[in-house]
């Protein structure tokens, strides 16, 4: 019995022990979950939020690019797109094959599509097809039930409507380059596109508008469950252009296929009403994409498609330069509107012989106002050697030749006005005499765009304001508060003597109206319209001692890089002033007949786009034929 | 406690009947133990997402099957399972050797036995039966005869031979049991102090061996992880590292029932099984888990209570040996889920999904049962052999 009793004793003790150990332990555990739960929650919130939580970028609907009044010109276009889910089908394969018997999948797509859907998780959408037409459309989804894994999904894209014809002003959109990101996770988006040329370009950051964010709830797997929050981003401001597309679109196809430009701007407030440049591009391709061989024929063609002549070309003014010759000797009493020169065809000075575009027999005796009207080569040599090389490029540069005028496009090119100082420092050698003679009727060095030349012909035809060019009207956010602009400065006075300015203008409105003018037969006839203007046609090789001697030879006798650049400027109606447009053909010949024409027909339709509309409906006018 | 302590001082009572057996059940206790299986039941109910398929309402059926099988065990005269232990173990044994052999692959292991449609799990059946066995085998032993080492060789071979076996499956999990079971009975049925300092010693020195020829390597790896989870966050240490952030994501109330989100998002690993525990953290916080480990306590001391009450010693170390076995359980499960202990394959006692194991359980709780309805029983050397 002591025994048992021993026994009893020696286990109580050591199942004690054992419970005793057990609560020690468990207790061990509470303090574990203690720390975990209580100190640690946080942290492991933090991780468990991190673990089930994604975010999302929502990308902003781009903003729209309207005409000045309201019409659209780059808008966003639904876009399909077929998607295939691998997880919703059984036999991926199979699906494949049908639809191909709806869009064509070459054996190089379908080898990828198989590819990827290996990669990816399966219940990853991917994108099969985008930019399907919507009969294409219609088609699957009435096949759906044949279909399995297969839907329809719709983006947005940019699309122009009137694709080449506004591409100079507007530019393009596409994706985001490499080299282009900022760090904006908005730019890392897939299939994010940026404005890369015009005004897409330029406007990019206020069209873009703000992305929105989405959080998702997703599983260990990636997959998601459900939408938590979605902070609704802010589609990009509208930007409403001083271009008139109807305007545009008829500049752009007068300009046909022809290497050329054409600037239309309102002389009093510096509106840019058309700004054409051929040959164009189709910027909805950039949108969906060039293959590599789209891009190797735009980027290598001769007559370069992807540059805006306008502001980028750059072009001896040739004879439209006389005015700013005039007004430099004018102003500075040099000359007398009835000072005479007389112009015998040619003139020496030293070695050099200098002609005047009609070498055979002269213009004889000719006034300012004849020498204008004739364009006489002879007599503005002889005004430019008066007044100085200097003097003139500071007169040109009040007239915004050579000078950067900041219009809202990428890449606008400066020109250039030669000085003497100029000379020295980039020639290193001194200017001559026989230099500023050249200068006199707009060759040699400078160098001046069709934007300038355009400004250029405003500021003579509206009374010597110093008028700057702009693209935008407005720029209105999405809720329709307007982006605060820079200020529209008062245009101030370039200083000039109205009655020189009147000479000039007198001058111009002979060209083309006065028999004799050298753009008599592009003249707009009634008179209701009619414009003054100046033609210049500037060449582009040396003529040689040779050549000059027995016959010089037709520009339609060389090859096409060989001709002269055909140049006009003018402004419409001549009576009171209000439209002023510049034309340069590159390698057209004569600007009285390939650019005078372009330029009447240009502003014969702005002055018809202006009447009332029962006027536009009474007068259908046609541009009028040279005969 | 309505444990009634006072009742039946009666020097040797007469045979019972079936009728005072049932009588002498203990209704609280058989409901605390429904209720933490019904808290499994609940569990499993939100880890389907809010379905009671295909968990909570298999694992319902399994409850009640058991808790009959418990009150079976109970009711049955405690000299049958005296009787009877050695066969039970030597079946378990058998059996096991017949896995070793001819067992079923499941999960990348060798632990299923198909027998005419019927899945059955030797090592699980071990774990009782090796109680059985060494509670047999102790019952009449004097304490001076615990201090002979050759009369531990005998209950030494018996607890080393299934360890093994369960051990090569591999199953670190019920190897552990089965020797923590083992160590447990010999310590309670007196073995010397000195014996178990000689025997960590000799473990220690067994460790290389068993590390370089037994272990595999997904067993060494989860070891390696043990020790610094998150070192390799998305490899081994993953499941600690998911289970750690569900569990402190839970904070001091928890998500809500059916709110956890590391749970149903399937961050979690093994949510119905292995980690239930992390789940019921998870959506019930700090209160709930503790609330948990209350109840388990409960349990124990209940068991703690009986082993001590009972006047016979093949109950108490029967008794004592479950309760032991029960703790290790639930402990290295809690202790695995919060990256205390390495991850081994133990589910949580009653509440994890698996029919095997709440069987084994409730049997298990069916002898503790058992042991309280005769405490009274006295049991001499002879009462093996006897009629009962």
């Amino acid at each position: 019995m002591q025994r048992d009793t021993d026994q009893y004793y020696s286990f109580t003790r050591r199942s004690a022990l054992l419970f005793g150990g057990q609560i020690v332990l468990l207790s061990g555990l509470a303090a574990r979950m203690y720390y975990l739960q209580v100190i640690e929650a946080d942290r492991y919130r933090m991780l468990a939020e991190d673990n089930r939580i994604n975010f999302k970028l929502l990308a902003p609907r781009r903003g729209r690019i309207v005409d000045r009044f309201g019409r659209p010109m780059a808008i966003n276009q639904q876009n399909y797109r077929v998607l295939l889910t691998p997880e919703n089908t059984k036999d991926v394969e199979k699906t494949l094959d049908t639809l191909a018997t709806i869009i064509p999948i070459n054996d190089k797509e379908r080898q990828k599509i198989l590819r990827d859907i290996k990669r990816r998780r399966r219940f990853l959408p991917m994108i099969v097809r985008e930019n399907l037409e919507w009969e294409k459309v219609a088609r699957i989804e009435v096949n759906a039930p044949s279909l399995p894994g297969i839907s329809i999904d719709v983006g947005e894209s940019r699309y122009y409507p009137d694709g080449i014809l506004t591409a100079p002003v507007l530019g393009y959109v596409s994706g985001v380059a490499e080299t282009e990101q900022t760090g904006d996770p908005l730019l890392e988006l897939p299939g994010f596109r940026i404005g890369k040329s015009g005004i897409e370009k330029t406007l990019d950051v206020p069209l873009r508008g703000r992305g929105g964010t989405s959080q998702v709830e997703v599983n260990a797997f990636g997959r998601e469950i459900r939408e938590l929050e979605r902070v609704e981003g802010q589609p990009g401001a509208e930007a409403r252009l001083t271009i008139d597309l109807e305007l545009q679109k008829f500049v752009a196809e007068r300009m046909g296929e022809d290497s050329s430009s054409a600037v239309v701007i309102d002389i009093h407030s510096g509106d840019i009403l058309a700004m054409g440049s051929t040959p164009s591009f189709d910027p909805n391709a950039f949108n969906r994409g060039l293959t590599a061989e789209e891009w190797r024929t735009l980027s290598t063609n001769p007559r370069t498609p992807l540059n805006n002549k306008a502001i980028a070309g750059m072009y001896a003014p040739g004879s439209t330069f006389k005015m700013v010759v005039a007004l430099a000797a004018l102003e500075r009493g040099l000359i007398t509107p009835a000072t005479r020169i007389s112009c015998g065809g040619k003139v020496s000075l030293g070695d050099a012989t200098f002609h005047c575009w009609k070498s055979k027999g002269g213009h004889g005796n000719l006034d300012l106002l004849g020498g204008i009207m004739n364009s006489c080569d002879l007599y503005f040599y002889e005004v430019a050697r008066r007044v100085g090389i200097d003097r003139i490029s500071q007169m040109a540069e009040r007239f915004g030749l050579g000078m950067m005028l900041d219009i809202e496009l990428p890449g606008e090119k400066k020109g250039l006005m030669p000085t003497r100082a100029w000379k020295k420092s980039h020639k290193g050698a001194a200017w001559t005499q026989g230099e500023t003679m050249i200068s006199g009727i707009g060759q040699g060095y400078m160098l001046v765009t069709p934007l300038q030349l355009a400004v250029m012909t405003a500021r003579l035809s509206n009374g010597g304001r110093a008028v700057k060019p702009r693209l935008t009207n407005a720029v209105v956010a999405f809720d329709g508060t307007e982006l605060p602009a820079p200020p529209q400065p008062e245009f101030e006075d370039l200083g000039i003597s109205p009655s020189h300015l009147e000479v000039v203008l007198k001058g111009m409105a002979g060209v083309t109206n006065l028999p004799g003018g050298t753009a008599f037969k592009a003249r707009i006839k009634d008179p209701a319209f009619a414009m003054a203007g100046k033609t210049g046609s500037v060449q582009v090789r040396r003529i040689s001692k040779l050549e000059r001697e027995t016959r010089v030879l037709k520009n339609e006798e060389l090859p096409w890089h060989e001709r002269d650049h055909a140049l006009f400027v003018g402004f419409a109606p001549v009576h009171e002033p209000r439209y002023a447009c510049a034309v340069v053909v590159e390698h057209g010949g004569g600007g009285s007949t390939t650019a005078a024409p372009i330029a009447r027909d240009i502003l014969i339709e702005v002055q018809r786009r202006d009447q009332s509309p029962s006027t536009e409906l009474n007068v259908p006018r046609r541009p009028e034929g040279e005969g | 406690m309505s444990l009634q302590l006072s009742s039946h001082r009666s020097s040797n009572p007469p045979e019972m009947t079936l009728r005072q057996r049932i009588w002498q059940i203990n209704w609280t206790f058989t409901l605390l133990i429904a209720l933490v299986g019904s808290i499994g039941v609940g569990m499993l109910y939100s880890a389907a997402g809010g379905n009671i398929d295909p968990w909570a309402d298999r694992q319902l059926a399994r409850l009640s099957f058991g808790l009959i099988i418990m009150l079976t065990v109970a009711v049955t005269d405690i000299r049958v399972w005296l009787r009877y232990a050695y066969v039970l173990y030597g079946i378990a044994l058998f059996l096991l050797i017949v896995v070793e052999i001819a067992g079923d692959i499941g999960m990348g292991a060798r632990r299923w036995l198909v027998v005419g449609g019927l899945s059955i799990q030797p090592s699980e059946m071990m774990k009782i039966t090796i109680l059985l066995a060494l509670a047999r085998y102790f019952y009449s032993s004097r304490l001076e005869d615990m201090g002979r080492i050759t009369h531990l060789l005998v209950p030494g071979v018996m607890i080393l031979a299934p360890a093994l076996l369960v051990l090569r499956q591999p199953d670190l999990g019920t190897a552990t049991i089965l020797l923590v079971s083992g160590v447990t009975m010999l310590f309670l049925a007196g073995a010397r102090a000195w014996m178990f300092i000689v025997g960590a010693l000799g473990v220690i020195v067994a460790v290389v061996p068993i590390w370089r020829y037994v272990l595999h390597d997904y067993q060494k790896a989860r070891l390696v992880t043990f020790m610094n989870p998150e070192h390799d966050p998305l490899g081994t240490g993953y499941h600690i590292m998911q289970s750690k952030i569900a569990l402190g994501s839970g904070g001091i109330f928890g998500k809500g029932f059916l709110e956890g989100s590391q749970s149903h998002l399937s961050f979690l690993p093994e949510k119905h099984t292995d980690f239930i525990f992390t789940m019921l953290a998870e959506e019930f916080g700090l209160v709930g888990g503790l609330i948990l480990l209350g109840v388990y306590l409960l349990i124990l001391l209940f068991g703690f209570i009986i082993a001590l009450r009972c006047r016979n010693q093949f109950g108490r170390l029967l008794a004592m040996g479950f309760v032991m076995s029960f703790f290790f359980m639930a402990f290295v499960n809690i202790a695995m889920v919060m990256g205390v202990v390495p991850v081994v394959g133990m589910p949580l006692p009653l509440i994890s999904y698996g029919g095997t194991s709440m069987l084994t359980l409730l049997f298990g709780f069916g002898l503790l049962m058992c042991v309280y309805v005769h405490r009274d029983v006295r049991l001499g050397p002879g009462a093996a052999d006897a009629n009962p």
